[in-house]
């Protein structure tokens, strides 16, 4: 990470040479375009990948990802809403609307959810909200009011981190902060949840705590990372899998390198895009899911074989 | 030594009235069906009885905050489950938890204490060798050991297990009693069992609970609570007990 940030500064459409001064603009283009920027790859990959790394251990399962929850759905849902609207022109709208689409994702799974407790119950309510609003989404781009929008709600749902300012970094910092807290928190509990639900509780696992912290922890990373660069698939997934040959397995010993990787995944991904020769900018979230979906399958024919 | 408090149950299940008592073995025993998962249960803490009170040192068990009820009972359920390729280690560290604060909280955990727990827990049950060894890679037999040594590093004063010799052959069902029948004796532990092989709770047992339909049939020494007429009447079969005391074998009758 000490090479790579660096390295993101001074990559790019104009490549700035350190020991060259001379180049029209450097100032700028650092502090005002690639500076924040990779700011936001950390903490958006960070996020996304503490995250994946709670909802494994939480499920218990390694294919478990953060957008399972719903709440990355909801958020991008809230997003669709104020290009809808028309509300996106102003620069902190989108990301308000969008947090706001996560925080009801998160109340309504807490409200279905948080009575029991239990597992089974909050996935498939997190399964339920992802699809409702993913059929939403579809609803309001089929009706959208016009082309333009429509056209700019889908470039938007591929996830980029293209154009993003320091008002994106304040909104997303101090969030995917206060999410990696809450999650390191559940560490303990996660911990728990390796020998089964019953095991966990008679270790003092407390299941509804554990929840709310899952549910406000996974809300606060996810949706702020969607809020600022929109949906970025497989980071959650990935991530995780890469870390745990480096662990004890523990889920809590998992958290914070996750998110270290994560931030350092996204930061290269996003990287990469910028100076690959493309016309335009390759989105971020297509060359994630592109490199996710073949790590995806191979996860799945490792398993098959028993290996992980 | 330690010495622990006694487990009152009071009116459960129906009409369950029982004190456990620290240092003795105890076997809960029935058919099918009985209410022996769910006594246990309830004694864990893990479910609410539907009236009555299961007391702990004079104390409601549900006043105890789950930590602190964690720190003294450790539950092994009927089907234990093992996530993640952890190690024999790691799967024994795990039963630490509910000595470990969260993060931040101000109980924080005394490394020394766990790590001299871990390493008694292992010892005792013979896991040295396979302290490294991946938990899913173990035999049935290791494996049992590995979970009960999970639940002593939490230094509990009872242990509750659901049909712990389930799965083990009987070599190593002989050898988990005998280790557990040691530590009743020397280090105080109230050991709760459920049991379906009578002929073990005959003879390993310091006193038998049996349940029947939610109701405690039997309650006391094996040699009554078992006696050839309970068992006709709990399980609604003929047998027959033969054999020396420590020893013994239920036949078939008739």
């Amino acid at each position: 990470m000490v090479i790579a940030v660096p390295l993101s500064l001074l990559a790019g459409r104009v490549w700035i040479d350190p020991f060259d001064p001379v180049t029209p603009n450097a100032a700028v283009i650092l502090t005002e375009l690639r500076l924040p920027r990779a700011l936001l790859a950390l903490c958006v990959g960070a996020g996304l990948g503490a995250a994946g790394a709670a909802m494994q251990g939480y499920l218990r399962n390694p294919l478990a990802d953060p957008g399972l929850f719903g709440i990355a759905p909801g958020a991008a849902l809230g997003a669709v809403l104020s290009f809808w609207t028309g509300y996106s022109a102003a620069p902190w709208t989108l990301p308000l609307f969008s947090l706001a689409g996560a925080a009801a994702a998160m109340a309504l799974l807490g409200l279905i959810a948080g009575r029991s407790g239990g597992v089974a119950l909050f996935t498939l309510a997190g399964m339920m909200i992802a699809s409702l609003a993913g059929a939403l989404m579809s609803l309001a781009i089929s009706l959208s009011p016009t082309p333009f929008a429509m056209s700019e709600i889908v470039t938007w749902l591929m996830g980029a981190l293209t154009d993003r300012g320091w008002h994106e970094v304040w909104i997303a910092a101090p969030l995917t902060l206060a999410g990696l807290v809450l999650l390191r928190l559940a560490g303990r509990g996660l911990d728990a949840l390796t020998l089964g639900e019953a095991a966990a509780r008679s270790l003092g696992m407390e299941p509804r705590r554990l929840q709310a912290l899952m549910i406000a922890g996974v809300g606060l990373t996810v949706g702020a990372g969607v809020a600022v660069a929109g949906i970025i698939g497989f980071v959650g997934l990935m991530v995780p899998h890469f870390v745990r040959p480096f662990t004890n397995r523990r889920p809590s010993a998992l958290i914070v390198p996750s998110a270290l990787a994560g931030a350092l995944l996204l930061l290269v991904a996003d990287c990469l895009c910028r100076v690959l020769p493309t016309v335009s900018e390759l989105r971020l979230g297509i060359a994630l899911s592109l490199l996710g979906a073949p790590f995806f399958l191979a996860l799945l024919l490792r398993m098959k074989r028993g290996l992980v | 030594m330690l010495v622990a408090q006694a487990l009152i149950v009071e009116q459960r299940l129906a009409g369950i009235s029982a004190t456990l008592r620290p240092g003795e073995i105890t076997a809960i025993c029935g058919p099918n069906g009985a209410g022996k998962s769910t006594l246990l249960a309830c004694l864990a803490g893990l479910l609410a009885p539907d009236s009555g009170s299961i007391s702990f040192g004079g104390a409601p068990l549900s006043s105890l905050h789950p930590r602190e009820r964690a720190r003294v009972i450790g539950f092994l359920p009927q089907t234990p489950e093992v996530a993640w390729d952890v190690t024999v280690g790691t799967l024994v560290a795990l039963g630490r938890l509910p000595w470990q604060g969260a993060p931040l909280s101000r109980a924080a955990a005394k490394p020394e204490e766990d790590t001299a727990a871990i390493n008694a827990a292992i010892e005792t049950m013979d896991l040295a060798a396979l302290r490294r060894r991946v938990v899913q890679a173990l035999s049935g037999g290791e494996r049992a050991r590995a979970l009960v040594a999970r639940v002593l590093a939490g230094s509990p004063r009872w242990l509750l297990a659901d049909e712990p010799l389930a799965n083990l052959d009987l070599g190593h069902q002989l050898a988990l009693l005998g280790t557990l029948r040691k530590l009743a004796r020397e280090q105080g532990l109230g050991v709760v069992l459920v049991l379906h092989d009578l002929a073990q709770a005959m003879n390993f047992a310091d006193r038998v609970l049996v349940l029947a339909e939610g109701r405690v049939l039997a309650d006391g020494a094996p040699e009554e609570a078992l006696a050839e007429q309970i068992i006709a009447a709990g399980w609604g079969v003929k047998a027959r007990w033969l054999g020396e005391p420590g020893a013994k074998a239920l036949a078939a009758a008739g």
